[in-house]
């Protein structure tokens, strides 16, 4: 009975996510004779790169207990900052949007962490703030800075390696990376900590300010990157890019198996939720006849139930102890 | 345990009086600071005290506020409701599409529309035991969509009622300000002086005492989700009206976000427990007055984002003392 | 006079104390908690640190774990003064605290929480975790934990999860070990597996601090006693040379001769209900892991206690019957109708109430009014069409504020900012406004000031006298047997006994639970044990 209940839903929240994922491209490939396409697969491939380095930094965010509104406007941010550099050659095309990015970060987690404000209202700050930094700095969106197509920047959105475009290497390793952090370094424990139970984690011993300062760090970072690669890839520092694209993070990595509440969640669960969201949406785009709307309302009623399957597990788990007195509302 | 209470309570008294300065700030500095705008405004800015552009400033902070009482309700209960802007942009969608019928019929529509999506909210909510921010959303998410599949594109609303509700008035006071005010004194009411608002700052306060002293606390819950999307969904109303026009793909946008900024500049505090009514007319009051000032002397819209970013941390900062019981 | 026990502290060399704070004071606006106190802990010995609430305690270890900083005197640790801004700082160098609430991370596994900040590193500095496991297992087994090291801690029993914190904190090669009432979850058998811990860690010259209430596990364990009153050191000696009834009488600040007097004094009397029909008929609750068929019943004017150890299911089976528990099986019935729904406000319209333990994070809205607070259960029907009539409320609140001598500064008042003496009358009287056939009382009196519990004990007693059904559940046995008619014992889930009448005594309540508890199941992998209590 309660076991197989839990052991079936404990199968859902790590493997999900996947089987969604395999059933639908069979679906897909079956119907669509478009869409198994070398052609269409790249194309699903590189347009899930730059949403995946943005989900990749917000599921560090989420693990630890925190959430991160600002990522699409950073993005947008960071790929300005970058066309905009690229006339002063790559180097300072890639450092100038994560400097100014990681500080964004930077300031959301002293906000969050030292000033103790709550993190969602800080990036919903910080979301507004980046987009106007980039609306100043491109005269309220008139401007639009090219990347030249044959500088080494945009090289490194547009070049390829064995058939498949830089931005996926790179997401793919950044992934590897990320997954070793999390998973197998003295840091990526205190994430897990700090978002299990805040308290405990204090007491023995983990910073937990730094901890928080950090995740919030490397979400700007790579959000600033992904926007980068981003401006690489379609040769210009595009203003309206990015909106909504913090909902399609956190609802990517909520859909990867990484829970809202923190202190648990994997990376390569946000890269399947990512690769989830991105087939859905090509297939709707292969219908000819329906507007890409239904995406939409598809990734919302995914996220309904994912959230719904996963909800009943963990409350029993933290009933269990009482630990994580965490003050998120959490109705019952 | 009880000692180690009442020391981290004297503890906390001193907190208090350290910080006076910002308790004010935030009892009344949303107030202050509309006052300091209207001021300002009054001294610097040209052809600032027409009743022209007052109607202007009421007419286009209505639906903010309209919105911003349903957010300080789902604030008031510890929750927050994310999906405001898409159910304005739901309801535009269905007010284009039952105008047909009258603006009365469409009004009627975006309303159950916008209850039907409060109660999904709350119902995930109170039932499922979902966390007010994932549920709404995705509601937030799936909302808009909806709104889009209903109405793809923009479309021109030529409806002569709903013309003369956007841009009539009432001796000179625009209907939108006149819809706000009695929605304001409705929401003040229900607040003091109804069970179901005695029962929601209880509820925002303690959930678990509020349970165990036999409130219905899954319907209060259900009942401010569908509150705020029936509030959500006359704010799209109204905005129909004014613009003339339906816009599924811009209309509210970002709407969540000024809503909660007028609830946390109005001093109700996000651990929720407490609705302050006029504080959030201030809240709205004080946002509008910002972005006036900036776009009169010239400054861009840009300038009113970052403006709109300190304020917002600079009231949950103020806030914080209070927030940490 | 005793607060000149200073006296009989033997004069320890400094050097010989591991830890130990000279005059200290800690003053909070109004409140002088500590008032220079001196205590001291030397290697090799396990020190009982008692007093009554208010006492001075709960400061005194948040000044040695660096939580709190002193205002005036010292800390020395190894016989150097030492200021430890936080309690990672006094962590770090070799004070470990294990506190009341267990606080680990209960998503993370058992393995990860016992290594956390020191995991061993393999190759490229990445942490090496079967290592990490193999190590964990190990260092468990000597705590009587055989749980997987890899599953979540959160899957473990609270006892268990106790242990895991204990291991942690002594494998910091702790050279002192705060102990805050660390047996307030455990169950006996763990209590002895804490023990042998214990004496280990004295036997490898370890300092514990030991803190806490239960007289018995004081004497197995302690060789020395601290007693604070009132923030102040009324004694320091052996604890073997010090009789029971002496410590009793230094933390209450009495003679001896009061306190056997007190044993004598009653403020239930007994009622005479015996031929009527019961109020309250509780028959074969059951809810999944915690209880197992309790069946009691309550006749009007009658005061039956709920005894037992913490984690017997005392709690569990007053929320059942209030319908805050979800029961799985049985059936509650009140004056002879059944109780449906299932939930608090059905059990309230019923006229069954609940004054729940947990006051502050249970029973009190902290945020409203001392005038909502009480209305709040009534406030159906104090309306009209949905609309709060303020004047019933107003005519509703003066009667009780009156009647419970609630002091507060007006019925506006916060209800947060209240004593809890006073909170609590607030709580009685918001139950009482709903005016109950039967009233729940957990731990009414616990943590409240020694005049606001005689007041709540005289007003339990008058209520049963004008034919209200009471539950009474109280860890103080005192409060227990003088306040209640009959006694229902409960023992892991399940009734194991009742007194009546004359059996109703110290002695045999004390023989009624000891009886049952010999026969307690071993169950080493610590399992979902019935709740904490």
């Amino acid at each position: 009975m309660s076991t197989v209940n839990t052991a079936v839903s404990g199968f859902a929240r790590r493997h999900g996510a996947l089987l969604a994922l395999a059933l639908t491209v069979v679906v897909a490939s079956l119907s669509f004779d478009s869409f198994a396409t070398g052609d269409n697969l790249e194309n699903v491939a590189v347009s899930s790169a730059f949403l995946a380095i943005v989900a990749l930094g917000m599921t560090f965010v989420i693990v630890s207990g925190g959430i991160d509104l600002s990522v699409g406007s950073v993005f947008a941010l960071g790929g300005v900052l970058a066309a905009w550099g690229s006339r002063h050659g790559p180097l300072v095309a890639l450092a100038l949007p994560l400097v100014v990015c990681g500080l964004i970060g930077l300031v959301n987690g002293l906000l969050i962490a030292r000033a103790r404000l709550a993190p969602f209202i800080v990036t919903l700050a910080a979301m507004l703030g980046a987009r106007g930094i980039m609306l100043n700095i491109t005269d309220e969106g008139a401007d639009t800075f090219l990347v030249a197509k044959d500088s080494l920047f945009a090289d490194l959105g547009r070049g390829k390696l064995l058939g498949l475009g830089f931005p996926v290497w790179i997401t793919l390793a950044l992934f590897v990376l990320g997954g070793v952090l999390l998973r197998r370094t003295r840091f990526g424990q205190n994430v897990y900590a700090v978002g299990g139970n805040e308290d405990a984690a204090s007491l023995m011993g983990t910073s937990v300010a730094r901890t928080k300062v950090s995740v919030y760090v490397l979400s700007g970072l790579l959000a600033g990157l992904a926007g980068a690669l981003n401006a690489a890839w379609l040769t210009s520092g595009v203003t309206i890019l990015g909106q909504g694209m913090e909902l399609e993070a956190i609802s990517a990595v909520v859909i990867g198996g990484t829970l809202l509440t923190g202190g648990t969640g994997f990376v390569s669960g946000s890269l399947v939720g990512v690769l989830l969201l991105k087939v859905i949406q090509n297939v709707i785009n292969q219908i000819g006849s329906l507007d890409s709307a239904y995406q939409q309302v598809v990734s919302g009623a995914f996220l309904v139930l994912v959230v719904v399957l996963r909800v009943r597990p963990v409350r029993r788990a933290r009933a269990a102890t009482g630990g994580g007195r965490r003050r998120s509302p959490s109705p019952g | 345990m009880t000692e180690v209470a009442e020391a981290a309570g004297t503890r906390r008294r001193t907190g208090r009086e350290r910080t006076r300065l910002t308790a004010w700030l935030q009892e009344y500095g949303v107030y202050a600071g509309v006052v300091v705008l209207l001021l300002f405004n009054t001294v610097f800015t040209e052809h600032f005290l027409s009743a022209e552009n007052f109607r202007t400033q009421a007419v286009q902070v209505a639906p903010i506020l309209i919105v911003a009482l349903g957010m300080a309700l789902a604030i008031g209960s510890e929750g927050i409701d994310l999906s405001v802007g898409s159910v304005m942009a739901l309801s535009t969608s269905l007010v284009a599409l039952y105008l047909g019928y009258g603006p009365w019929v469409a009004l009627l529509v975006a309303v159950v529309g916008g209850a039907a999506v409060g109660l999904v909210n709350g119902s995930l909510i109170a039932h499922i035991g979902v966390q007010p921010i994932v549920a709404t959303l995705a509601l937030m998410v799936g909302g808009r969509g909806l709104a889009l599949v209903l109405l793809p594109q923009l479309e021109d609303v030529r409806d002569p009622g709903m013309r003369a509700l956007g841009s009539g008035d009432l001796l000179g006071v625009p209907y939108p300000a006149l819809v706000a005010v009695v929605l304001v004194l409705l929401v003040g009411f229900t607040v003091r002086r109804t069970t179901f608002g005695r029962q929601l700052l209880a509820i925002g306060d303690s959930r678990p005492a509020a349970r165990l002293a036999g409130l219905p606390v899954r319907r209060v819950l259900i009942c401010v989700y569908v509150c705020s999307g029936v509030l959500a969904a006359v704010a799209g109303f109204l905005a129909t009206a004014r613009l003339q026009a339906s816009d599924p793909t811009s209309l509210g946008t970002l709407m969540e976000l000024s809503a909660i900024t007028a609830v946390v500049v109005g001093g109700t505090p996000l651990s929720g427990g407490r609705v302050r009514v006029g504080g959030t007319v201030a809240g709205a009051v004080l946002i509008q007055l910002l972005t006036a000032t900036l776009i009169k002397h010239d400054l861009p819209p840009s300038w009113t984002q970052l403006a709109q970013a300190v304020v917002i941390v600079v009231a949950v900062y103020a806030a914080r003392e209070r927030g940490k019981r | 006079m005793p607060a000149t026990g200073a006296l009989d502290v033997p004069e320890v060399p400094d050097t010989a104390q591991a830890l130990s704070v000279h005059g200290l004071t800690k003053r909070f606006p109004g409140v002088l908690a500590l008032d220079a106190v001196d205590f001291g802990v030397q290697a090799g010995e396990v020190h009982a640190l008692i007093g009554e609430n208010g006492a001075g305690k709960s400061t005194l270890i948040k000044v040695l774990t660096g939580v709190y900083q002193p205002d005036e005197g010292e800390v020395r640790h190894q016989g150097t003064p030492v200021a430890f801004g936080t309690p990672l700082a006094a962590q770090r160098a070799g004070i470990s605290t294990i506190y009341q609430e267990v606080n680990l991370v209960p998503l993370m596994s058992v393995a990860r929480n016992l290594h956390l900040g020191r995991e061993p590193l393999g190759r490229f500095g990445l942490i090496d975790f079967s290592r990490m496991h193999r190590e964990a297992a190990e260092t468990l087994r000597a705590y009587g934990v055989h749980a997987d090291v890899r599953g979540p801690l959160g899957e473990l029993g609270v006892g268990a999860q106790q242990m895991v914190a204990l291991a942690r904190a002594v494998s910091f090669e702790a050279r002192v070990v705060i102990m805050d009432e660390p047996t307030s979850s455990l169950e006996p058998r763990e209590v002895e597996t804490l023990f042998g811990v214990i004496r280990r860690l004295r036997d490898e010259g370890v300092a514990v601090v030991y803190v806490s209430h239960r007289l018995d596990e004081l004497y197995a364990v302690c060789d020395t006693v601290t007693v604070l009153r009132d923030g102040r050191r009324v004694h320091t000696g052996p604890l073997a040379e010090l009789e029971r009834l002496r410590l009793v009488a230094l933390m209450l600040g009495r003679e001896m001769g009061e306190v056997r007097a007190e044993g004598t004094t009653k403020f239930g009397g007994e009622h005479e209900a015996a031929s009527q029909e019961p109020v309250l008929r509780a028959e074969g609750l059951s809810v999944p892991h915690q209880l197992h068929g309790v069946s009691f019943s309550v006749r009007p004017g009658e005061v039956v206690g709920l005894g037992g150890l913490l984690g017997s299911g005392r709690t569990e089976t007053v929320k059942a019957v209030a319908g805050a528990l979800q029961a799985s099986a049985g059936r509650v019935t009140v004056a002879g109708v059944p109780l449906r729904g299932g939930s608090p406000a059905a059990a309230i319209r019923a006229g069954v109430s609940l004054l729940p333990e947990d006051r502050k994070a249970e029973g009190i809205v902290p945020g409203l009014s001392v005038r909502e607070n009480i209305a709040l259960a009534m406030l159906p029907r104090l309306s009209r069409a949905g609309l709060v009539s303020e004047a019933r409320i107003d005519a509703l609140v003066g009667t009780f504020m009156e009647r419970l001598r609630i002091k507060a500064s007006s019925p506006r008042q916060k209800a947060g900012e209240l004593s809890g003496g006073n909170q609590q009358k607030v709580l009685l009287a918001r139950w009482l406004a709903t005016e109950p056939k039967v009233l729940l009382l957990d731990e009414p009196t616990r943590g409240i000031d020694v005049g606001a519990k005689a007041e709540v004990q005289r007003l339990v007693d008058e209520l049963a006298a004008n034919g209200l059904g009471v539950v009474l559940i109280s860890s103080d046995l005192e409060e227990l047997i003088e306040g209640s008619d009959r006694v229902v014992v409960l023992r892991d889930g399940a009734v194991v006994g009742e007194l009546a009448g004359d059996e109703v005594t110290e002695g045999a309540l004390m023989e009624a639970i000891a009886a049952a508890a010999v026969q307690g199941p071993g169950d080493p992998a610590g399992r979902e044990e019935a709740p904490r209590d």
